[in-house]
């Protein structure tokens, strides 16, 4: 009789090898540059892609089976949710413009990282990156499928949800975030890793997901909430990946250090930006606020951030060049950018609003130096203003930085009063940007940026200017999804849907 | 460095003024009066009256703000790309120089009302 022999379980490690050991094939009749054109134009130099090892070696099987119960907890929760009437259980309905500029112009740019991975994959020449890359891929396109039906329940009862994609490549704030990730995708594999892995995944993500996922949680919003969770415990993978690759091209050649330093200081300045439309959220949008952006920006940019560059100090690398003026605009960045989105209502797919004086008695508590001395004079006249009602609309429109497309809102760095102008002549075009740090980013790469589509002049040079023509044209529904929230549509309905739901009405 | 790539890369500038429909694109701030959150970008023909822009848009754009009645443009310094610069209120735009996407700013003397000295 036959003794049933137990077949010896893989490890981790045996299984991972199994995974990749096909992939490292050795080409026979193309050479590896032809397999890999895209390897080596940027400058980096790799001697050795056997040296980087994916720190997490995931396997299919345990990839499929960790998302897999995460889809399952995420979905029972949001059918919950949509079951539950869970679009009452949250604050008030001023919460759902953070969602809605999150939705517009954030959720689009998962997608992109998913493309983005999906390509850098195939283009690396090592094994481990290839996997590894791939496997984030997934798990951005994962993300912006989960946040985007986290999202859908609200918009079955409120406006500024319907057209997110046409607002995503539309709109001038959203162009902010995509003008970010068209910027990674159209670069090389490396400098991808750096936008995305370093600046997306390290700068951003910290920022966004912890202290706006906790805003979710204090304002009762358990689908946001549901995604959050489910999309975080990724990111420490990505994070970890993203480091990796800068740790693995500093040690492969001493020559990468200039152009990896280059890249993070660009990348930076260009995530910092981005977190403009962040900070509005956190001190302005959230009708219960966890804690300021300053506070944020505090643990989350200098300690842990700080912590980052001392552990890259090792190779050579310094912190980046914007990081004092960052820095330096953080008790600024909310009120200069809410500002500007409020004058600027009637082109947006979001409600804003004046904020009441407990509003801003606690954004003079956590802005004591800035908010009382700069920004409450401008916020009361502008209340005066309504009062008189001849609410204020900024109809000049915005000039807008070519590098970064946020409205060219934000002052010098030592001097709050003054908004900052810098201009440069290109081939005897002008352009205009809000700060050094853009301003530099355009200078290395100014073919690049002369193409930018820019929101507020092809307003002119598509439309010519008729802002009608350009609402039908971005999905914009004047009226319903813009505007004060005073007044609006989701103002009153969410007020009557919850008297209904809490009464005996 | 313009732009590392694998082979020839040109760039076109996307916002040139022949896409202008024959106009062009001016931007116009008033220093240190923030209430306007960024500088006016303003949708110019050349051939207008540097007078008529100052009197005629930019003064509507900036009646919201408590000092606009107080403007006395005779006495307004201006700059042109961040240089000290003149206008010539009577000739036009074209005339004073001032060409596609020109960022004019100009500063007033006197009290700043939106501005808390405490």
């Amino acid at each position: 009789m036959d003794m049933k022999v137990q077949k010896k379980k893989l490890g981790m490690k045996e299984r991972y090898r199994a995974l990749t050991r096909d992939l490292g094939w050795e080409p026979s009749y193309r050479t590896k540059d032809e397999l890999y054109p895209y390897v080596k134009y940027e400058g980096i130099r790799i001697h050795d892609w056997e040296k980087w090892e994916d720190p997490f070696r995931l396997t299919m099987d345990a990839y499929w089976k960790y998302q897999a119960e995460k889809e399952r907890k995420f979905y029972a929760i949001i059918d919950a949710h949509a079951q539950n009437n869970g679009h009452l259980h949250i604050t008030d309905a001023r919460y759902l413009s953070a969602l809605k500029i999150f939705l517009q112009a954030i959720s689009p740019g998962e997608y992109c990282a998913h493309k983005g991975f999906a390509r850098v994959g195939r283009e690396f020449a090592g094994v481990g990156t290839q996997v590894a890359c791939q496997m984030q891929a997934i798990d951005e396109i994962r993300h912006a499928q989960t946040q985007i039906h986290a999202m859908s329940n609200y918009n079955r009862y409120y406006d500024g949800f319907h057209a997110f994609a046409d607002a995503r490549d539309r709109i001038w704030y959203t162009s902010v975030a995509r003008s970010f990730f068209d910027d990674a995708m159209s670069a090389g594999p490396f400098e991808f890793m750096i936008a995305i892995g370093f600046s997306f995944e390290y700068v951003l993500t910290n920022l966004l997901f912890v202290p706006f996922m906790s805003g979710a949680a204090y304002n009762g919003d358990m689908a946001t909430v549901t995604f959050g969770f489910s999309a975080q415990s990724d990111e420490a993978r990505h994070m970890t990946l993203g480091l990796e690759c800068i740790k693995f091209m500093l040690e492969q050649d001493p020559e990468n250090l200039p152009i990896v330093q280059a890249w993070i200081d660009k990348w930076f300045w260009r995530g910092f930006r981005v977190l403009g439309l962040v900070s509005t959220m956190m001190d302005y949008m959230l009708p219960k606020r966890v804690m300021s952006w300053r506070e944020a920006f505090e643990i989350y940019g200098i300690e842990n951030g700080g912590a980052l560059f001392r552990d890259l100090a090792r190779y050579g690398i310094r912190p980046p060049k914007g990081w004092e003026d960052a820095g330096k605009a953080i008790d600024h960045m909310s009120h200069q950018l809410m500002l500007g989105l409020y004058q600027w209502s009637f082109g947006t797919a979001f409600h804003s609003w004046i904020p009441s004086d407990e509003d801003m008695d606690w954004l003079s508590a956590k802005y004591p130096t800035t908010f009382d001395k700069y920004y409450r004079p401008r916020w009361n006249h502008i209340k005066k203003l309504a009062a008189e009602g001849k609410q204020y609309k900024n109809f000049g429109l915005a000039k807008l930085c070519q590098c970064c497309q946020l409205p060219t809102v934000f002052t010098e760095p030592d001097d709050p009063t003054l908004i900052c102008h810098r201009e440069t002549v290109y081939k005897g075009e002008t352009y205009h940007f809000c700060s050094d740090g853009c301003q530099s980013v355009f200078e290395d790469e100014p073919e690049k940026y002369i193409q930018a589509w820019l929101p507020m002049p092809a307003l002119f040079r598509e439309q010519q200017g008729d802002i009608a023509a350009w609402m039908d044209w971005v999905s914009l529904r004047d009226g319903f999804d813009n505007g004060d929230y005073d007044g609006s549509r989701d103002q009153k309905h969410f007020k009557e849907w919850r008297e209904i739901a809490t009464s005996n009405r | 460095m313009a732009v590392k790539s694998i082979k020839e890369y040109i760039g076109e500038p996307r916002d040139s003024v022949g896409h202008f429909h024959g106009n062009q694109l001016l931007f116009v701030s008033w220093d240190r009066h923030l209430l306007f959150a960024a500088p006016f970008l303003l949708y110019v023909n050349p051939e207008t009256r540097f007078g008529d822009v100052v009197s005629g848009p930019l003064t509507a754009l900036l009646q919201p703000d408590p000092d606009a009645a107080a403007i006395d443009w005779n006495r307004v310094e201006w700059l042109k790309a961040n240089q000290p610069w003149t206008p010539d209120f009577e000739r036009t735009l074209a005339e004073n120089g001032i060409s596609h996407k020109d960022q004019l700013r100009f500063r007033t003397p006197g009290p700043n009302s939106l501005l808390n000295p405490a």
